[in-house]
């Protein structure tokens, strides 16, 4: 969840950072008193949650509280990449000697936060990242132990600052980490970190993401920020298509079947487990797949949750086929989901054989699955074929607009049966 | 009606037993069985949310009730 500046820079003077003087402006007017609070130069900037301010005209500089009305005026009218301004951020312009950048960020495969600073901020980091790699400092961080200012020092000492500097910068990179892990962040920076003509240093521009799964436990602080409840705070507005993907997924609290995002391919994807998902999409964009979307499925969700997703994915327009895929389940059943997509194609009249262009979901219960995708002649994959595979098999499909594709091992029982006769949901019974 | 891919049968002889229609309705953890006044009654859009856990088979009187698996022909009943 995506926080705006002057919610970051309220954050960082809870917490003792010192930053510029400035406040939030939602009218002209109220810009005009920021700006003759200040009592000296100011600069502008568009509250969006967005990148590209500069260039797009949504960062003004002024000399006067009449200037800053009229530039504030401008930017709340402005809109940038389709964001529409939460207001404007008056802030004084402070005398810089030097720009640093300090950041903490999540380091997902040693699962520890880490420090980034450099001694060239103001610009792009992962810009000097890639071009000056000497002028970054690094250094992992517990979540768990007290932080120690030492490990921000040494992060600092990376880029060659010495003496004053570096007694004056730890405490502000040591401060930062301390609120990036009480505030569940997932990423913290202040940049520039400015060092100004006196010697001192004050943060100019702030930017921090709280991990979406920490609103609760972030209540308080939210409700300080005013940060209402239903805001979403993503990069992009939800789109109708994800939003009805969470209602499916809230409605029932069985399982996962929801987070959804969309996209503008012809293959729907009904995948999940356990981060197979990702990998499930990838495995379709590496075969020259188009996916219509991402999803989650797992945990075991009830046939009509399963099925109201993939009627959810089928309707979606651009939609030919969908593929059903996941790494191996223990904790869903295979029938559970096979019943669910194939009673998803059914009521909206689809031959679940034509549409559902792979069924690749080895695990619990697949025998039972397997029977049942059997029976309405849908292809379907056991382990023995991989998740890769399974993904080009699906590909093939939909590029060649058939059911064609290479026969796959496992029992194909249904083959043989007509579609009206697969289709018809009876069967004799006999006795089990 | 029955679901697309599960039905159940209750013995008509059965159908009235209050006993059996509070047993059946604890029983199945999709609620496919509501006690209606002490009548069984099946509730059809739950069918083939049906888990095939068996709890209703063995609360039932042998031979009294049975599932239908409608995608191979087969069925689940206590003997």
């Amino acid at each position: 969840m995506r926080l705006f500046e002057y919610e970051s820079r309220r954050i960082l003077g809870r917490e003792r950072i010192p930053i510029t003087q400035s406040g939030h402006a939602t009218t002209t007017e109220e810009a005009r008193k920021i700006a003759a609070d200040v009592g000296g130069p100011v600069v502008i900037k568009s509250q969006v949650l967005t990148g590209g301010r500069m260039k797009a005209g949504g960062v003004r500089f002024a000399d006067s509280p009449e200037e800053c009305e009229s530039h504030a005026r401008e930017i709340l009218g402005l809109e940038i990449n389709g964001h529409v301004p939460r207001g404007v951020l008056v802030a004084a312009r402070a005398p810089i000697a030097h720009e640093y950048y300090a950041g903490v960020i999540y380091d997902g495969v040693r699962k520890l936060p880490t420090f980034v600073f450099s001694d060239m901020g103001g610009i792009d980091i992962e810009e000097i990242a890639e071009a000056r790699p000497e002028h970054i400092g690094r250094g992992h961080f517990s979540t768990v132990l007290p932080q120690m200012d030492f490990r921000a020092k040494d992060a600092i000492a990376q880029t060659g600052v010495t003496g004053r500097d570096l007694t004056r910068l730890t405490p502000v990179l040591s401060a930062l980490a301390r609120l990036f892990v009480k505030y569940d962040m997932t990423l913290a920076e202040i940049n520039p970190l400015a060092k100004l003509e006196d010697g001192s240093f004050v943060a100019v521009d702030a930017h921090m993401d709280m991990e979406n799964e920490a609103r609760p436990r972030q209540k308080a602080l939210l409700a300080e920020l005013g940060v209402g409840e239903d805001e979403t705070r993503e990069a992009r507005e939800a789109t109708p298509f994800e939003i009805e993907g969470e209602r499916i997924d809230s409605v029932d609290h069985r399982g996962v079947a929801g987070n959804v995002a969309e996209f503008d391919g012809n293959l729907g994807l009904v995948i999940g487990a356990g981060g197979g998902s990702l990998t499930l999409f990838d495995a379709v964009r590496r075969q020259g797949g188009q996916p219509a979307n991402y999803c989650e499925i797992g945990g075991n969700p009830s046939v009509s949750k399963a099925a109201n997703l993939t009627k959810l994915v089928l309707q979606k327009p651009g939609v030919e086929k969908i593929a059903v895929m996941m790494s191996i389940v223990s904790n869903t059943r295979v029938d559970i989901v096979a019943r669910g997509v194939i009673k998803a194609c059914i009521e909206l009249g689809h031959d679940p054989a034509e549409k559902i262009a792979v069924f690749r979901i080895p695990g619990a219960w697949e025998e039972e699955g397997f029977k049942i995708l059997a029976r309405y002649g849908v292809e379907y994959c056991d382990r023995s074929v991989s998740m890769h595979e399974a993904a080009r098999i699906a590909v093939e499909k939909v590029s060649s607009g058939s059911n064609g594709a290479k026969p796959l091992p496992g029992e194909r029982a249904g083959d043989e049966l007509p579609p009206a006769e697969r289709l018809s949901g009876t069967g004799e019974v006999v006795e089990g | 009606m029955p679901g697309t891919f599960i039905d159940v049968e209750v013995a008509e002889d059965v159908r009235d037993d209050v006993e059996l229609a509070q047993v059946l309705a604890d029983a199945c953890p999709v609620d496919i069985y509501a006690n209606r006044n002490g009548h069984v009654e099946v509730v059809e859009e739950n069918l083939d949310e049906c888990v095939l856990c068996e709890l209703c088979i063995r609360g039932a009187p042998p031979g009294k009730l049975r599932v239908l698996k409608l995608y191979d022909g087969t069925a689940l009943e206590r003997a």
